[in-house]
C-alpha cells in the first residue's frame, strides 16, 4: 500500500470456515459479503471489477499490485462495479497512466466498493483451492472477527442464487451498426466487449433484459439469438431464460451462448449444470478446439459448469475442452442450429485468441440468411 | 503430433566462451535441451568449446566435442556422427550464425541434416533489418522510421530524411548490439557510423529514428507445429528505450500497462512470430510503447532462446528451453504437461503472484577510461534476479543480491551523495539509476521531476518514493519504540536488518544488525517461503522452488532427511562466472550421491544451479547474510558448503563460524589463513617453501618502505578480492603512491600487500584435492604469458610444456606439504612462479577455482564432484583418478575489448577476460599454442 502510514483504516476479512485475516481498508468504509473467488489475471482489474458475472462475489486478485494504472472509462465492462468486495495484496493509491481518469481508490469509493489490502492472498487462494469455494465478509467498520465469521456463515450461498435480474438492463435497447444482420441479445449481465464485438462485425442488436417479453422478442424477428454471460446459479435463471432459448430454437435461426448463456442452452437440452469445487477465473486458461486441435488461451470466469459426465451425444457434441482439467468449454447442438462456449471470446481482459467465435456465429447467420 | 521418429540423432550447437551479451544462460538452455532430448530417447551430439559448461559434462550428451565453434569443426563432427538433425537455437547468436553460414553453403541439405527449432529463412529475416522492416510493414506492425546505410554518405542522407539527430545506429549481425548506440551530436555521428560499418560482418548499419524514453517491453513466446502460440512472460524495462535490454533493470510481469495495451503487445507478438516461417520453438520479441498512448513499435524478434527467456523461465518457473526443445522434435503444446504442476497443461500462459526484478551487474572498475553511460550496446557482464511479493521488496532484494556491498536500495550506512552528484548521475542512464532515484527522493525531489529527467515510468518512481517514506518514518524510531506493525511493513518492503539498523541508529544510539534480527525474531517476524509454481497457486505444484517474503503462510516444508546447504556464486562478473556455477551444480550432485538433501541458494537467473530440477530444494534468494541465515534457520541443515560459490559464499564464512554453523571441508579458520598473508607466509616459512618478499601496508608510506626493502617492480594487492580486483604492478615510487591512493578509496577497510614482482617468471597454476591423507593433483597448468598477467587472463597449458622434471616434483611436493599443513579437506589451488628453476608460492586458494571445470573436461575426471565428496567425508581412494588426457589441453581466455573501444588492450594482475575455451592439441606447431606464445609478452602491463 502506498504511501507509508496510510490513512487506510483497519479492515478484516472473515471466511465462513472461521478463517480471519487483518489488513487495511481500501475503497469505501463498510461491510460486504459474498462468495470469495480469486482471479489470476495479471492485468485488467477494472474490466474484472465491472464484469457483471462477478456480481455479488468478493474478488481476490492473485497478482499483488492492483491499481497501478488507475482507471479509465474505456475499460468499463458495465455501467458500474459489480464485485461485492475486493481483496488485494498491495494496493496502489498512486497510479501512472496519462490516459487515466483517476485512481482506483477514488473509483472504488465512487462505486461504494468495500475492500481490504495487505493480506496474504496466496495463502487464501491455497485455502480455497483445498477447501473449496466459500463465502466471506469484508468489513472496515465491524472489527469483531467472531461476528464477521457468523455473518459469512449466514451469507446466502451461491447455489440456487438468482442474480442475473440484478444486473440486467431494465428495458430493451437497440444498438445499431451499418451491417445487415439483426441479433437479439439476452442480457443476463452482458459485458460491453461482447456488444462491441457484434457491432464491429456489422450486427444491429436489440438487447433484451433477462426477463424479456417474448412478444417483443418475436416482433423483432432477429437473424440470430445471443445468450449472454451473467452471474449466479444458471438453474435459478432457467425460469425466464429457458423459454427464450426454446423460442429461439423454434425459429430455426442460429443461437450462440457465452458462459451463463452456454449453460442455459445446455440446460434446455436436459444437460445438467453443476457447481464446481473451485471455478476458473483468469486470463490464461487453455481451451482446445476439439475439431481443429488448436489451442486458445482464454479468459474464464465461471463457478458452474456443464456436467461432462452427463453429455448426451445425440443432443450436443463437445467442441471445446479445458486442457487443464478436461472440463467442457464449448458445445455444438444437434437438435438445433446453435453453439455455445463456457469461456469468454470477448476477452476484456485477456487474450484475443477466441474472437473467431463471433465470426463463426456470423457465418451461421449468413448461411441461414442465404 | 507426437515426437518425430524420422530423426534419431541430433546435433546441438553451444554458444562457446562467455562474452558480454552471451553468458551462461546458454549453458542453462543447452543443458535443458540436452536433458529434454535424452529423456525422449534421442541421441545427442554436442559441440561447445566452453569447458565450464554443465552441458559439456559426460552425462549430458552421447557424444561431446570440445572443439572451436567454427564451421570447419561442425563439418568434421557431422561427418563422423552423421546426425539426422541440428538444433541451433540453444547456443545464442553464435550457434544461429554458424548454422546460417552452413545453410548458405548448402551444407545441411547436402548432408541430409534437418534444421529443427527454427527455420533459416526466419533467421535471415530477423537478422537483416531491411527484410525485417519490409515484413513488418506487410503484416501491419509499426516500426521506427529507419533505413540501412552502406556508407557514411548513405548515413548522412538518411539522417536528413529522419529530421536530424538524435538517431540510433544499429550495425547488422553483431552480438549484443556491438557497435550500436544513440548519437546525440554531429561529432559522434561520423565516428559511430564508421565503427558500426566496420564491426558489421556485412558492413551495413541501420540508421533509425530515436524513440529514446519510450517504455520498453519484451515478450517470450513459444510456438508449436500446429501454430499454437503462448506468451510465457511479459517483461517491462524500468529503464526506458535507449538502454540495451541486457543493461536495463527489468521487471516481470508488466506493471504499467492496462490490459487493452498488453493485448496490443500480445497480438502483435503472435502475429510477428507467425509471420517469420513455420518452425516450432521459442522466440523473443521486443517492443517500445509511447508513454500516454497505445502507439506500439516493434524493435526486434529473435527466433531462439535468449538471456531474457532464461530470465522468464526463472521468473515464472516455466522451463522455456526444455519445452522449446520438445516442440522442435514434433510435440505440440497441448500434448505436454506443465512440468511444474504436472496436473495442468504446458499450453498456457503462466500467471505469477509476485514481482520479479532483474538488475544487471557491471564491471567498469576493471577497465580504466571506460565510458560508463548505458547505451544500446550491452556492457553488463552478469545479472541478478530477485523475487518479492511486491516491487519494493524485490528491488531491495535485488540490491542485496548484487554484491556491490549494499544492504538494499540505500539506507545502509554508505555516505549519502550530495545533490549535485545525484543530479549528474540522473541526467544520463547509469547502472545505479534506481539508487540515484532513491537519493533524489531523499532530497525531496518530486515524482514528476524525476519522470521528466529519467523517463522512468512514474509508477516505479512512486514505489521508490514509498520506500523512501518508510526510511523516513523508521529514522524517527528506535529499536524499543518501533511497533510490530511498522517493523513488518518495512520488512515487507524488503529492507534488510542492516538497513533497519542504520535507520534506527539515526536518531539515537547505534543499533547493530544482530540487535535488529533479535528484536525482529522476538516480535515473531520471520520470513515465510512461497513457491514459484507458474500458476499463482491455482493448481498444486510439487516443484521445490521457493523465495522468501514476509507473509503468514509458509509453503516450504522441511523434511527430516540430512541436508546440506550450498551457497551459489551470485551474479556473473569478471573473475567469478560460470566456472563457479559449474562447481555448484556438481556440489549438488555430489551431496545427493552422498545421501544428503541438497539445498541451493543463488540469485543468478542465468545459471544451471537455479534450474528447478537440479537441487532438492532451490531458494532463489540473495546470497546475502540475512537471507542465507533465514533459510538456514528454517531448514536446519547439517552444515553449509561455501567453497564452490567463489568469494560470494566464502565472504560469509566468518559469520557462519560466529553463529556456530558447521562449514563442510577445510576449517574456515584455515581458509581464512590463506587470505592472511602474514600467517600464510609464516606457514610457508615453517615448511621451508620460498615466496616473493612482501610486506603488509596500511598507507602509502608503509608501501614505499616495503617497496624499497623488496625492490621494484612490486605488485600491489588488496586482501579478500577475486579476479585480482585492484591489483597493479608498480615500477616506480610515484606510481606506487598513486595506486595505493586508489586502493584506499575502493577498499578502505582492508590492509593491502606489497609483493616483490618476479619479473619474467613462469606462472604455474595447480588445482588439487586433499582428504587428510592423500593428495590428488587435478592438474598442473603452465601459463604461456609471464607471471604478472592474471591467471584468469593467461593461456594455460595442461600438462606443463617446458617445466623440468625437478620443478614439477618440487611443485607436487610443495602442494602436498601446504595441503597437509593447512589441514585442507577438499579443494586446494596454489599458484606458483618459477624463475631460474626455483619455485615460489604466490598464493593459495582453499576452494574451487575457475580452472576446476577446465581440468574436469581435459582429464575426464569429475574434479568438482571429487572435491565436494571429500569435503563431505569421502576418501580419495574411493575414486578412479586416472586422467584420460592425451597430449595437451589449452585454456584460452576471451576478452571484452571489442565492447569497450575506448579501452586499450593490456593485461596485468587484474583479470579482464569474461570467459574461456578449451582446445586439445597434439603438438607445439599448433597455432593455438604458437600464436599466444609469440605474443606472450606483448600485452603485459601494469
Amino acid at each position: 500500500m502506498t504511501p507509508a502510514t496510510p490513512d487506510h483504516k483497519p479492515a478484516i476479512l472473515a471466511l465462513s470456515d472461521g478463517t480471519t485475516v487483518k489488513g487495511r481498508s481500501i475503497g469505501s468504509i463498510g461491510t460486504s459479503g459474498g462468495e470469495l473467488c480469486f482471479n489470476t489475471s495479471m492485468s485488467g482489474y477494472q474490466e474484472i471489477f465491472t464484469d457483471p458475472s462477478y456480481y455479488g462475489q468478493l474478488m481476490m486478485m492473485t497478482y499483488p499490485h492492483i491499481g497501478n494504472y488507475g482507471t479509465m472509462s474505456r475499460d468499463d465492462e458495465a455501467y458500474k462495479v459489480m464485485i461485492a468486495g475486493l481483496i488485494v495484496r498491495s494496493f496502489s493509491d498512486d497510479y501512472s497512466n496519462p490516459m487515466a481518469d483517476g485512481s482506483l481508490q477514488k473509483y472504488l469509493q465512487r462505486n461504494n466498493v468495500v475492500g481490504i489490502s495487505g493480506v496474504d492472498t496466496r495463502m487464501l487462494v491455497r485455502h480455497i483451492r483445498t477447501k473449496g469455494v466459500m463465502n466471506a465478509v469484508i468489513s472496515s467498520e465491524i472489527l469483531d472477527e467472531k461476528k464477521l465469521v457468523k455473518m459469512a456463515k449466514e451469507w446466502d450461498s451461491m447455489v440456487g442464487l438468482e442474480l442475473a435480474t440484478k444486473v440486467t438492463r431494465s428495458e430493451a435497447q437497440t444498438v445499431t451498426s451499418d451491417g445487415p444482420y439483426k441479433v437479439a441479445v439476452f442480457d443476463y449481465g452482458i459485458k460491453q466487449n461482447i456488444i462491441n464485438n457484434f457491432v464491429a462485425r456489422g450486427c444491429t442488436l436489440r438487447i433484451f433484459p433477462a426477463e424479456a417479453d417474448l412478444k417483443e422478442v418475436k416482433a423483432w424477428n432477429a437473424d440470430g439469438y445471443f445468450f449472454s454471460n451473467g452471474p449466479g446459479d444458471p438453474n435459478a435463471s432457467s425460469h425466464y431464460g429457458l423459454p427464450m432459448v426454446e423460442y429461439a430454437k423454434s425459429t430455426g435461426k442460429p443461437l450462440f451462448g457465452i458462459c451463463l448463456g452456454h449453460q442455459l442452452m445446455a440446460l434446455s437440452e436436459g444437460i445438467p449444470v453443476k457447481k464446481m469445487f473451485v471455478g476458473h477465473r483468469g486470463a490464461n486458461q487453455p481451451v482446445q478446439n476439439v475439431e481443429t486441435g488448436l489451442v486458445e488461451i482464454s479468459t474464464q470466469n465461471h463457478g458452474f459448469a456443464v456436467d461432462e459426465k452427463a453429455i448426451d451425444n445425440s443432443k450436443a457434441e463437445v467442441t471445446h475442452i479445458n486442457l487443464n482439467d478436461k472440463t467442457i468449454e464449448g458445445l455444438r447442438f444437434k437438435t438445433f442450429k446453435g453453439m455455445s462456449v463456457q469461456y469468454h471470446p470477448e476477452a476484456s481482459p485477456g487474450p484475443h485468441d477466441s474472437s473467431y467465435l463471433f465470426d463463426q456465429f456470423l457465418d451461421m447467420i449468413k448461411e441461414a440468411h442465404s | 503430433m507426437p515426437r518425430r521418429d524420422d530423426i534419431s540423432k541430433i546435433l546441438i550447437i553451444g554458444s562457446g566462451p562467455i562474452v558480454i551479451g552471451q553468458a551462461c544462460e546458454f549453458d542453462y538452455s543447452g543443458t535443458q535441451a540436452c536433458r529434454s532430448l535424452s529423456e525422449e530417447g534421442y541421441k545427442v551430439v554436442l559441440i561447445n568449446s566452453n569447458p565450464a559448461t554443465i552441458m559439456t559434462d559426460p552425462m549430458m550428451a552421447d557424444s561431446i566435442y570440445l572443439k572451436p565453434l567454427t564451421t570447419a569443426s561442425i563439418k568434421e563432427i557431422v561427418e563422423i556422427e552423421k546426425p539426422d538433425a541440428v538444433l541451433p537455437t540453444m547456443g545464442g547468436q553464435t550457434a544461429l550464425n554458424l548454422a546460417r553460414d552452413l545453410q548458405h553453403e548448402g551444407y545441411w541439405t547436402k548432408m541430409g541434416v534437418k534444421i529443427i527449432g527454427v527455420n533459416m529463412d526466419a533467421v535471415d529475416i530477423t537478422e537483416d533489418r531491411q527484410l525485417f522492416r519490409d515484413l513488418m510493414e506487410k503484416i501491419g506492425i509499426e516500426q521506427c522510421k529507419s533505413r540501412t546505410a552502406h556508407s557514411l554518405l548513405d548515413a548522412k542522407e538518411i539522417v536528413e530524411e529522419l529530421g536530424g539527430l538524435p538517431i540510433v545506429i544499429r550495425p547488422s549481425f553483431t552480438l549484443g548490439g556491438s557497435g550500436g548506440g544513440i548519437v546525440w551530436s554531429e561529432d559522434q555521428f561520423e565516428r559511430k557510423v564508421l565503427r558500426g560499418l566496420e564491426m558489421s560482418p556485412v558492413h551495413q548499419v541501420l540508421i533509425e529514428e530515436s524513440i529514446f524514453g519510450w517504455k520498453e517491453f519484451e515478450l517470450e513466446l513459444l510456438r508449436d507445429d500446429n501454430n499454437n502460440v503462448v506468451i510465457v512472460c511479459p517483461i517491462e524495462n524500468l529503464d526506458p528505450m535507449g538502454v540495451h535490454t541486457g543493461d536495463s533493470v527489468t521487471v516481470a510481469p508488466t506493471q504499467t500497462l492496462t490490459d487493452k495495451q498488453y493485448q496490443i503487445l500480445r497480438d502483435a507478438a503472435i502475429k510477428m512470430m507467425r509471420s517469420i516461417g513455420d518452425f516450432a520453438g521459442g522466440c523473443n520479441v521486443q517492443f517500445a510503447m509511447e508513454p500516454g498512448s497505445d502507439r506500439l513499435v516493434a524493435i526486434e524478434i529473435n527466433p531462439r532462446v535468449s538471456r531474457s527467456s532464461a530470465l522468464a523461465s526463472k521468473a515464472t518457473g516455466y522451463p522455456i528451453a526444455k519445452i522449446a526443445t520438445k516442440l522442435a522434435v514434433g510435440y505440440t503444446l497441448d500434448e505436454l504437461p506443465n512440468p511444474i504442476t504436472q496436473v495442468s497443461s504446458a499450453c498456457f500462459e503462466p500467471s505469477i503472484d509476485y514481482v520479479v526484478v532483474k538488475i544487471p551487474r557491471f564491471n567498469f572498475d576493471k577497465f580504466s577510461g571506460i565510458d560508463e553511460e548505458l547505451t544500446t550496446q550491452m556492457k553488463a557482464v552478469g545479472e541478478v534476479m530477485s523475487i518479492g511479493r511486491t516491487f519494493p521488496e524485490a528491488l531491495n532484494k535485488a540490491w542485496q543480491s548484487l554484491e556491490v556491498g549494499r544492504g538494499g536500495l540505500g539506507a545502509d550506512g554508505y555516505s549519502e551523495p550530495d545533490r549535485k552528484l545525484v543530479r549528474e548521475r540522473l541526467l544520463k542512464p547509469f547502472w545505479d539509476r534506481t539508487l540515484q532515484i532513491r537519493n533524489a527522493f531523499k532530497f525531496g525531489t518530486s515524482v514528476e521531476e524525476l519522470a521528466d529527467i529519467t523517463k522512468v515510468d512514474p509508477w516505479f518512481l512512486q514505489q521508490i518514493r514509498y520506500m523512501v517514506s518508510l526510511e523516513n518514518r523508521t529514522e524517527g524510531q528506535s529499536l524499543d519504540s518501533i511497533s510490530k506493525e511498522d517493523f513488518l511493513e518495512v520488512k515487507r518492503a524488503g529492507f534488510s536488518d542492516v538497513q533497519i539498523a542504520w535507520l534506527l541508529s539515526k536518531s539515537g544510539e547505534k543499533v547493530t544488525e544482530n540487535e535488529v534480527r533479535d528484536k525482529r525474531i522476538s516480535l515473531g517476524l520471520k520470513p515465510s517461503f512461497k513457491m514459484v509454481d507458474t500458476c499463482a497457486a491455482e493448481f498444486p505444484a510439487e516443484t521445490p522452488y521457493y523465495y522468501s517474503t514476509y507473509e503468514t503462510e509458509n509453503e516450504s516444508i522441511v523434511t527430516d532427511k540430512k541436508k546440506v546447504m550450498i551457497l551459489g556464486s551470485g551474479p556473473n562478473r569478471i573473475g567469478q562466472g560460470i566456472e563457479f556455477d559449474y562447481s555448484c551444480v556438481h556440489a549438488v550432485l555430489a551431496a545427493q550421491e552422498m545421501g544428503f538433501e541438497a539445498i541451493m541458494v543463488n540469485c543468478n537467473p542465468e545459471t544451471v544451479s537455479t534450474d528447478f530440477d537440479i537441487a532438492n530444494k532451490l531458494y532463489f534468494e540473495p546470497v546475502y547474510w540475512e537471507r542465507v541465515l533465514d533459510i538456514f534457520e528454517h531448514e536446519k541443515p547439517e552444515g553449509v558448503i561455501l567453497q564452490v560459490g567463489g568469494q560470494t559464499a566464502l565472504k560469509l564464512g566468518k559469520r557462519f563460524v560466529e553463529s556456530g554453523i558447521k562449514i563442510f571441508g577445510t576449517e574456515f579458520e584455515r581458509i581464512d589463513l590463506a587470505e592472511d598473508r602474514g600467517e600464510f607466509s609464516k606457514l610457508l616459512k615453517r615448511l621451508n617453501i620460498p615466496f616473493p618478499e612482501y610486506g603488509t601496508a596500511r598507507n602509502g608510506d608503509d608501501a614505499i618502505t616495503i617497496a624499497d626493502r623488496v625492490g621494484y617492480p612490486v605488485l600491489i594487492r588488496p586482501s579478500y578480492v577475486l579476479g585480482g580486483q585492484g591489483m597493479r604492478i608498480a615500477v616506480r615510487e610515484d606510481e606506487l603512491r598513486r595506486y595505493v591512493e586508489k586502493i584506499l578509496l575502493t577498499h578502505p577497510e582492508n590492509d593491502f600487500l606489497i609483493d616483490k614482482y618476479l619479473d619474467k617468471a613462469i606462472e604455474v597454476d595447480v588445482d588439487s584435492v586433499y582428504d587428510g591423507e592423500q593428495l590428488h593433483i587435478a592438474g598442473i597448468m603452465q601459463h604461456i604469458e609471464p607471471a604478472g598477467v592474471h591467471s584468469g587472463d593467461s593461456t594455460a597449458v595442461l600438462p606443463p610444456y617446458s617445466l623440468s622434471k625437478l620443478v614439477i616434483e618440487t611443485i607436487e611436493n610443495y602442494q602436498e606439504k601446504i595441503a597437509e599443513e593447512m589441514g585442507i579437506i577438499g579443494f586446494l589451488n596454489v599458484q606458483y612462479a618459477v624463475k631460474n628453476e626455483e619455485v615460489f608460492v604466490l598464493e593459495a586458494n582453499p576452494r574451487t577455482t575457475r580452472t576446476i571445470p577446465f581440468l574436469a573436461k581435459a582429464t575426464e575426471r569429475p574434479e568438482a564432484k571429487i572435491g565436494v565428496k571429500v569435503m563431505l567425508g569421502a576418501k580419495l581412494k574411493e575414486f578412479d583418478l586416472e586422467s584420460k588426457l592425451k597430449n595437451w589441453a589449452i585454456k584460452e581466455p576471451v576478452f571484452p575489448f571489442d565492447k569497450f573501444p575506448e579501452v586499450k588492450k593490456e593485461l596485468g594482475p587484474e583479470m579482464k577476460s569474461t570467459g574461456e575455451s578449451i582446445y586439445f592439441m597434439d603438438n607445439f606447431d599448433d597455432e593455438h599454442f604458437r600464436k599466444p606464445y609469440e605474443f606472450k609478452n606483448l600485452y603485459l602491463s601494469k
